[in-house]
């Protein structure tokens, strides 16, 4: 599926709840599902850095592809990460570079997305920018 | 005794909504809200005032100054300094540090020794840092227990003839720990040692009497005790205020200037360089006023009583610990509940209206000595009711649910 085609699955999946707690609820059962980091790239260079709970995101070529896993010690960030993995996980660089993030607005997390949120979700979506950027340089 | 729904009526903001719930607002250790006699002062300053101060010769600016130097007055009065010119205004407790601890970096010298203590917020902690790396001055920590206590004995261990500052929060922001400072700033003297007290944390909580207390400096910031952001004030007793070379070069502070060689104003004018924050500086006056006017004998029953009950309904949640159990503390409560991240339970709170405190509240040390990455904090102020600890109580029920 592309970028486009698994955010607007999002936006009907969250389409379903009527109130903010059904959508945190469903948001931390999402972060259960997450694709987990391997332990031994859980370190000090690996987290990212505007969030107030500890959040670590590694990245790996698979073919052309870029593959994503991540852990956060809070449930709630660990929710926000795992949509944002399934969003850009296994996706080429180019596309992820170019994605946008408007979904997060349609699924009434726009809350996350104001600079001032602790939990970092604007440095997670420039991180997995960034491994993406990283590697188009180096397919190229 | 407190009316508080009459009080109530005087914070405007407290009749928001957050995320279509009404605002309960507990995160007063970080701000505390502002009332409308404190607004209607701000708005008055700058729609009939608004003038610069100490060197205009016209109406606007003779009256501005006038109303700038009462505030000075009343906040001298409020902490009951010797002279008005031992209150310098800052732009809050930060900037009250670092002027003192950039203006004892000409008093100390290699093998001199700083105190602080373990329960310091980092504004407390860094400049402190900074002025032992300029001047080789060693950096020691009075240490706290399991309580969240200063323990007294090491204190005395630590102090001799090297010491010459002690710096300690009166109230510590993390746990609400109220510390001794009458007791540690007679043993400090006893070696002839200096001692700055961050007032940040009690002036919201009880009224402090720095000639009583023979502090030699004491900082505050308006903000924490319903007044603007962005302003504060220096007390420094005198002598130790004409020890101290000034801390910023710019207008005000001086008094003849030639490219030679300046002198500078005498008291308070040497440390208030630039235009001051005059409107801020005023309001300051005005939250004096309107926290003296409800009394803090008053406020001290209503919150303690808020504290105990808080404390009471919270430890019925299964799981909930609370950090900082000091015998003497103030309406502070850091608690974490078991196998949940304090972050989590923030926002699950804010889904529900409330606004508490999560994190490591600017204070790490502490943190790693509890071995958690932060807490919940709950902070409550004379305008809080019981009612709002009982929704606090069922928002951290709500969260644990959803959460575990």
């Amino acid at each position: 599926m592309t970028i486009s085609e698994i955010q607007e699955e999002l936006i009907d999946e969250f389409s379903m709840f009527d109130d903010w707690q059904e959508r945190y609820q469903y948001m931390i059962d999402l972060g259960k599902s997450l694709p987990l980091i391997d332990p031994k790239y859980k370190t000090e260079d690996n987290i990212i850095t505007g969030c107030q709970s500890k959040v670590w995101v590694h990245a790996e070529m698979n073919g052309d592809k870029v593959e994503f896993t991540a852990d956060s010690d809070a449930i709630i960030t660990k929710g926000i990460i795992a949509i944002l993995i399934r969003v850009f996980s296994n996706q080429h660089p180019k596309d992820i570079i170019e994605g946008n993030t408007d979904f997060i607005d349609e699924i009434g997390l726009k809350e996350h997305l104001s600079p001032t949120r602790a939990n970092g979700l604007v440095s997670m979506i420039k991180k997995i920018k960034m491994y993406a950027l990283a590697y188009q340089t180096q397919l190229k | 005794m407190i009316n508080v729904n009459k009080i109530r009526e005087d914070f405007p903001i407290l009749n928001r909504e957050v995320n279509g719930k009404p605002l309960i607002y507990f995160d007063n250790a970080a701000t505390s809200q502002t009332p409308k006699q404190v607004i209607d002062v701000i708005v008055d300053y700058y729609s009939n005032y608004n003038a610069n101060i100490h060197r205009g010769v016209h109406t606007l600016s003779q009256e501005a100054t006038d109303l700038y130097e009462e505030a000075r007055l009343k906040i001298q009065k409020h902490f009951n300094a010797k002279h008005s010119y031992e209150i310098i205004l800052t732009s809050g407790t930060t900037h009250g540090i670092n002027l003192v601890a950039n203006g004892f970096s000409s008093l100390i010298k290699k093998g001199d020794e700083v105190l602080v203590s373990a329960l310091e917020h980092h504004s407390n902690i860094v400049p402190w840092q900074m002025l032992c790396e300029r001047t080789g001055a060693t950096l020691k920590v009075i240490p706290m227990n399991d309580n969240g206590e200063l323990i007294m004995s090491e204190y005395e261990a630590l102090l001799s003839e090297k010491t010459k500052l002690v710096f300690v929060n009166h109230i510590s922001n993390a746990l609400g720990t109220i510390n001794p400072i009458k007791q540690m700033i007679e043993m400090a003297h006893k070696v002839g040692a200096a001692v700055l007290v961050d007032g940040a944390q009690s002036c919201p909580h009880l009224k402090s009497d720095v000639q009583e207390l023979d502090v030699d400096f004491y900082v505050t910031s308006a903000h924490k005790m319903c007044g603007p952001t962005g302003v504060g004030m220096l007390y420094g007793k005198e002598e130790w205020l004409n020890k101290l070379p000034p801390y910023q070069g710019g207008g005000e502070m001086i008094d003849q200037v030639t490219f030679e060689k300046t002198t500078y104003a005498g008291l308070p004018h040497k440390f208030e360089a630039g235009t001051p924050n005059i409107c801020g500086g005023i309001a300051f006056g005005a939250a004096v006023d309107y926290m003296n006017a409800i009394g803090f004998e008053n406020i001290a029953s209503y919150e303690h009583e808020l504290l105990e009950y808080a404390t009471q309904q919270l430890l019925k949640i299964e799981g909930l610990k609370i950090y900082g159990t000091a015998k003497e503390k103030t309406s502070v409560i850091s608690f974490n509940v078991e196998g949940i991240h304090p972050y989590d339970i923030g926002t699950i709170l804010d889904k529900l209206g409330i606004a508490v405190r999560t994190g490591h509240h600017c204070a790490q040390p502490i943190m790693d000595f509890f071995k958690i990455p932060g807490t919940v904090r709950a902070s409550f102020a004379f305008y809080n009711t019981k009612e709002e600890i009982d929704a606090l109580v069922e928002g951290v029920k709500t969260a644990k649910m959803m959460l575990s």
